[in-house]
């Protein structure tokens, strides 16, 4: 009798276990499957940014040679880090400008089926603002807030602000390279390439599959269909698998429909979704493969990538963990909660995906979501503002290097004073001039994010009604919107009222200076060791692509941040946590 | 600054024609090979179309009902609840739907009631139910519809969609195709 009684309990668990581990096969799979796809196509990006042949060549030479003929570039001309920035910051401000016109006009611009009015000027600031920088911090519904042809300006931007980010780290990995003088390249050359042979192939693979899976890509306006019950509803559609491809591959995370990708048309499925997040990590991981082929230090690239890769586990374990125990408020009141915090979760994901999904989103700054950060656990919303204060494990396309190279700078300073040695880096001697703008750059982001917070809570009359939720989960929906807008990472605790004047303006000033800051300081600091003397190699040496050396790299990071944020995070998710 | 900007305008003009053109261009025409012709899933019943994918309010005893959502289902306007955990408002709320839904399937138990049926989705548009959540409302439409209960459990077993490549994921029930083939019997 006791054992027919524990046989079918036993069955159950098994079965149980086995229902949530197909959950974490998913993520499991998705992650590795990811890495296996970067270092070939880290090896491509090497090549293509080493001017080398490649399979695309005899369709895109020839599309790129009509683009440069028509803007009257040569590709070939070289430029030194000054000229790389200036040209970078001159065609930011073309696109900030055309976006600004199209998106306060496009209620009587073309390709409006739904009749959508204009934005504010505040709201166009922002959401101009926010794509040119990579971010898409989105204050307005795509349904109702944009037409068709402000959506696909918004890809357009996708694109290119992806294309500078990577060209941005590009210059960098010039500069490293032995023996080079201030010559790094054409910037224009490196924007388009970054786009035509790297994006837009992978795009166009992705949109086809998320097509094929039920994304639809229409220029039809709204549907209306009545449902089985009678009610008459619209269905917004729209071209949304060429956006939703380009968001991920470019880290934008701008999401085509106002939840993103955890709407049912954005992300349909279950292979879709990993599809997706696939998608958002490949180029971060590539990019850092990419490095070690084109300076030939394979060496440094793992190193690079263990210490991301050390870092990301820290952050995502735990989260997927506490996603599906759910919330201890909702058992209280005696319900089966073995799917896990499900408010704000989509079924065909289930609680582990979400949980991963959130910590990829937020470590690399694409910022899409596949469920609602705002309802998830309160220590998964440290774990996620974690993630984006640190803002370098993996990162955006190409700004993630740039990030963690201000790190490494550190590191390197750090452990020379440690041993006692003049500190350098790939033979080139880190000074006071690099050290200062790496300082500038890493105090920065702690900076604008508790200064923009601090100010923000100093105002309660203007800005308490925006938070939708009482208490430390209504700071930490500040945190959020400032560490977002901060790491340019685009994604929220969504409940934020956030289209009004204050939270557009003050969100697109941190917007800007978080972008172009740490793309100036590191790419001048490159600059500076390209032009420096090489010292060669000596048993005083240290080492800079050790194991020891990664994990200097790591502590650094961690004091960085634990030192600048905890006090934030303790009077928001932490304090939340504990009066759960 | 000057000698970049024409060359500068002139590059963003080229690559929107790439961008905003030819690529979604380009996607539009491979997914006109798709079987919606790029539309989004759909479903006839009836002559009346719906999307499969799109969650549709249902809140009849008849039907099974998918899951509470912060916009009833308007899918021109999606939007999650973004509710907080320690937020005693929506504790209330939450308790408020338990209660309702013990009311319409007195013969379930609370400990019963999986909690994705009284939480709010991320998109307001799910959907889809788990296995478990069509499970536990079979008594109620059984007695609704006037149907043995086991023929019920039959249909929701038919339409379970297991894991991709039955590895990757959870298992999920479309509650509107579920229901269209609820209405068949």
């Amino acid at each position: 009798m006791a054992e027919t009684d524990a046989d079918p309990s036993a069955a159950l668990r098994l079965k149980y276990i086995f229902k949530m581990n197909t959950e974490i096969f998913g993520v499991t799979a998705t992650y590795v499957v990811t890495i296996l796809l970067a270092i070939p196509l880290g090896k491509y990006i090497a090549r293509v940014y080493g001017g080398e042949k490649t399979l695309l060549d005899p369709v895109i030479n020839p599309l790129e040679n009509v683009i440069f003929r028509f803007s009257g570039i040569d590709r070939k001309s070289q430029m030194n880090w000054q000229q790389h920035l200036i040209s970078m910051l001159t065609i930011n401000f073309v696109w900030f400008l055309l976006c600004m016109f199209m998106l306060m006009n496009q209620g009587w611009l073309p390709l409006n089926p739904d009749g959508n009015p204009g934005q504010s000027a505040d709201l166009a600031f922002n959401t101009s603002i926010s794509f040119m920088v990579n971010c898409n911090l989105q204050h307005y519904s795509g349904e109702t807030g944009v037409s068709y042809l402000s959506q696909l300006f918004l890809m357009f931007l996708q694109f290119v602000s992806a294309g500078t980010g990577m060209a941005a780290a590009v210059v960098l990995f010039k500069a490293l390279k032995e023996k080079t003088s201030g010559q790094l390249g054409n910037f224009y050359n490196l924007l388009l390439v970054s786009c035509t042979r790297i994006l837009l192939p992978a795009c166009i693979v992705v949109a086809t599959l998320l097509a094929f899976n039920g994304t639809p890509m229409t220029f039809e306006g709204k549907d209306h269909i009545v449902t089985m019950q009678g009610d008459t509803v619209g269905v917004s559609t729209g071209p949304v698998a060429a956006f939703v491809a380009i968001k991920h591959l470019g880290t934008n995370g701008g999401g085509y429909y106002g939840t993103n990708s955890a709407h049912p048309l954005e992300n349909p499925n279950y292979l879709t979704n990993m599809i997706e997040m696939s998608a958002q990590m490949i180029i971060p991981f590539a990019m850092i493969f990419a490095l070690g082929f084109f300076l030939k230090r394979k060496k440094m690239a793992r190193m690079i990538f263990g210490v991301m890769t050390a870092g990301f586990l820290i952050l995502c374990v735990p989260t997927i963990i506490w996603e599906s125990q759910g919330n201890p408020a909702i058992a209280k009141l005696g319900i089966d909660m073995s799917s896990g915090a499900m408010e704000g979760k989509e079924i065909r994901f289930g609680s582990v995906a979400s949980g991963f999904w959130s910590i990829a989103t937020t470590v690399i700054s694409t910022g899409s979501v596949n469920s609602m950060h705002d309802s998830g656990m309160p220590l998964s919303g440290m774990t996620q503002l974690l993630a984006m204060m640190t803002n370098a494990f993996y990162g955006g396309c190409g700004v993630g290097i740039l990030n963690f190279f201000i790190y490494i700078i550190l590191a390197v300073f750090i452990s020379g004073l440690m041993v006692g040695r003049t500190p350098e880096f790939l033979g080139k001697k880190i000074e006071a001039r690099e050290m200062k703008i790496a300082m500038i750059v890493a105090l920065l982001h702690p900076f604008l994010i508790l200064a923009g917070t601090a100010l923000t809570a100093s105002f309660p009359a203007i800005t308490s009604a925006t938070t939708s939720n009482p208490g430390f989960h209504g700071f930490s929906q500040i945190l959020y919107e400032f560490t977002s807008s901060a790491a340019n990472n685009g994604s929220g605790f969504e409940g934020l009222g956030d289209n009004t004047p204050w939270w557009n303006i003050t969100t697109g000033i941190v917007l800007l200076l978080s972008r172009f800051l740490p793309i100036i300081g590191p790419v001048a600091i490159a600059g500076l060791l390209a032009n420096k003397r090489s010292v060669p190699q000596s048993a005083g040496t240290l080492p800079t692509d050790s194991a020891t050396f990664g994990m200097m790299i790591f502590a650094v990071i961690v004091i960085i941040t634990a030192l600048s944020f905890f006090p934030a995070l303790t009077l928001g998710p932490i304090a939340e946590y504990f009066s759960l | 600054m000057k000698s970049n900007i024409i060359p500068a305008i002139k590059l963003t003009v080229a690559t929107i024609v790439l961008f905003c053109g030819i690529y979604p261009a380009i996607i539009w025409a491979l997914a006109q090979f798709t079987p919606s012709g790029g539309k989004g899933e759909s479903l006839t019943v009836e002559n009346k179309r719906y999307y499969a994918n799109v969650g549709q309010n249902f809140t009849q005893d008849k039907y099974f009902n998918g899951r509470p959502s912060a916009v009833e289902y308007n899918s021109a306007s999606s939007a999650g609840s973004n509710n907080a955990m320690s937020n005693g408002e929506y504790l209330t709320t939450v308790q408020a739907r338990i209660d309702t839904f013990l009311i319409h399937n007195p013969a379930v138990k609370k400990s019963e009631i999986p909690v994705e049926l009284v939480t709010a989705s991320g998109s307001g548009l799910d959907p889809d139910l788990s296995p478990k959540a069509a499970l536990v409302q079979v008594k109620r439409i059984a007695a609704a519809r006037r149907i043995p209960e086991q023929q019920l459990r039959q249909l929701v077993s038919g339409h379970i969609q297991k894991p991709f490549l039955g590895l990757f994921g959870p298992e999920n029930v479309n509650v509107l195709r579920l229901n269209v083939a609820l209405e068949k019997l």
